[in-house]
């Protein structure tokens, strides 16, 4: 890799050179009935190695659009994407997705959905079993291994689709809103077990999310974005140490924070005056 | 052990809802049986009244006759087998047809003219131009029952295949699978349960084709031994030929309905 880093332009990079998710200057537009919307305008980002970020903002801020363009599902309009030092070209084991629907396939059972990444990895049958066990056992479905997705809860679907995405052992987990249609409890339970496994095996995690709280709880740092264009509007570190415990959500460190990204949240138009009038072109 | 905790717990959703579809049948099943019986009698009685109607006790009994001197089951099998054929031809050909044009759009702009204009055509109406074409032999039937389980099974098929979930391709494709993976193992069983319903649909379609076929043309079948009996005036072996129309249908819809609820018993209905 070239060293060309131009931290200058990013407002986000972390210690040069080691970003393992790095996004420069990504626009991205989409011709919405024959009108041009810009889902991302100029974002850049730098996410370190083995860093938690979350992502939050109003919807149309491009939250999704920017998953989607690191998971190689999309092509920025300008700008480049880059992994590990390499730009994206389209979808690969190294980063693993969950998605809010959980996108489970309804004809598999909890097994052979999660043992789905590792044969078109080709992985031998015997490893194959023994990883989809260890995986199922981690997300604590080993009692659902042969139920079909209809059967679950929603929990316990995401559990599934969080085993899926680790069987194949990638670096970086892209999550959607992985835990928004879920109800409060749950939420709070696989919130509490995805930063067990993540401070265990150490992985790379952009978390997609519109709840400020869990935002606050999950992350290493807080990037808030704004809609129309789609941009960065603001970064809060969050100096909290791991492991995160049931106490510290009731902290005044917590709320403190908590209300620092409520406020870039809800109160953007406050900051920056940056919106161009929808302009109805129809009739 | 764990496999069997699992299997009992898994079962229960299922459990409680087949109990209650148990208690209900038994109410429907009586409610059935009873209305059959009222419609024989009603039957009965109106052709007990003067009108020119065989008694069910008249077209049971001719229905035994045909059956003893061999001809209702020459004709059974000379309507099956054109059925049968006509169908599962039709049904093949329909699968790739739809899954090339609900995965190409070349595929898609090419076909989509041609189906959308002969599925306006009843495939009876092709009949003249098929018997000149192909003459009087099995051909010529075979083909329109054939073009008529095409048809209806080729659009259920395409329409199956645009239809498959984006996400779950997404989420395919991030695990790594390439296009053919996807096609073979989230596209075709994604679109197995329209497939089936478009078969569904293409056998009552072909069904209907084959009796209207043998009608108008041909030396042996269930259609062709009511359109001698019309000329007889031999009421009760019409009714037979109904009968027998009726049930073959009814039986054959019905295994197609089991082989769809173990086919795609893993979609969640709401």
């Amino acid at each position: 890799m070239t060293t060309q880093e131009d931290q200058s332009m990013s407002p986000t990079s972390t210690a040069a050179g080691t970003a393992k998710i790095s996004v420069r200057e990504v626009t991205k537009t989409f011709q919405v009935g024959g009108e041009d919307f810009t889902a991302l305008d100029r974002v850049s980002l730098d996410i370190a190695d083995n860093e938690f970020v979350t992502v939050v903002g109003p919807s149309g801020c491009g939250k999704s659009t920017m998953m989607n363009i690191l998971a190689g599902l999309d092509e920025p309009t300008a700008g480049e994407a880059l992994v590990a030092g390499k730009p994206v070209k389209g979808p690969g084991p190294d980063r693993g997705v969950i998605f809010q629907q959980y996108a489970l396939f309804p004809w598999l059972t909890v097994r052979q959905n999660v043992e789905f990444g590792l044969r078109t990895a080709r992985v031998p049958k015997r490893e194959r079993a023994e990883r989809v066990e260890r995986f199922i056992r981690l997300v604590g479905l080993e009692q659902f291994a042969d139920a079909l997705p209809k059967m679950l809860s929603g929990g316990m679907k995401q559990r599934c689709a969080i085993a899926r995405a680790y069987a194949v052992d990638p670096s970086i987990l892209l999550m959607d809103e992985p835990f928004g249609a879920l109800d409060a409890l749950t939420r709070v339970n696989l919130q509490e077990q995805l930063l067990k496994t993540w401070s265990q095996d150490q992985r790379t995690v952009m978390f997609i999310t519109h709840d400020v709280d869990e935002a606050v709880f999950l992350a290493n740092r807080v990037v808030v974005m704004a809609a129309r264009p789609g941009r960065i509007f603001d970064v809060v570190d969050v100096d909290l140490p791991y492991p995160r415990t049931e106490d510290m959500r009731l902290s005044p460190e917590f709320t403190q924070l908590r209300n620092r990204v409520w406020h870039s949240v809800y109160h953007q138009h406050a900051g920056t005056a940056a919106d161009p009038a929808p302009s109805s072109t129809t009739a | 052990m764990t496999a069997t905790a699992a299997s009992e717990r898994a079962a229960t959703p299922t459990g409680t809802a087949r109990q209650r579809t148990r208690r209900k049948p038994s109410l429907l099943l009586v409610l059935n049986v009873v209305s059959v019986l009222g419609g024989i009698g009603i039957w009965w009685l109106l052709s007990l009244s003067g009108l020119q109607l065989p008694t069910p006790a008249e077209v049971v009994a001719q229905g035994a006759a045909l059956l003893s001197d061999g001809t209702l089951q020459q004709d059974l099998l000379a309507s099956l087998g054109r059925v049968l054929a006509g169908f599962l031809l039709g049904s093949a050909a329909a699968v790739p047809v739809g899954f090339l044009m609900g995965w190409y759009t070349v595929a898609r702009g090419l076909f989509e003219p041609w189906i959308q204009f002969f599925r306006t055509i009843p495939p009876l109406a092709l009949l003249p131009l098929v018997l000149v074409l192909m003459g009087i032999g099995e051909t010529p039937k075979i083909f329109v029952i054939f073009l008529a389980a095409f048809l209806a099974c080729v659009i259920s098929t395409y329409q199956g295949v645009v239809s498959v979930d984006r996400t779950l391709l997404n989420a395919a494709r991030v695990l790594g699978a390439g296009d053919g993976t996807i096609f073979a193992r989230v596209v075709v069983p994604a679109s197995t349960p329209f497939i089936l319903v478009g078969m569904r649909v293409g056998l009552g379609s072909a069904w209907a084709t084959l009796v209207a076929a043998e009608l108008l043309a041909a030396q042996q079948g269930i259609g062709h031994r009511m359109q001698t009996a019309q000329i007889f005036f031999d009421i009760p072996t019409i009714f037979v030929g109904i009968v027998v129309i009726g049930v073959l249908g009814l039986v054959m819809d019905r295994l197609l309905l089991l082989a769809e609820s173990r086919l795609t018993g893993w979609q969640e209905r709401r």
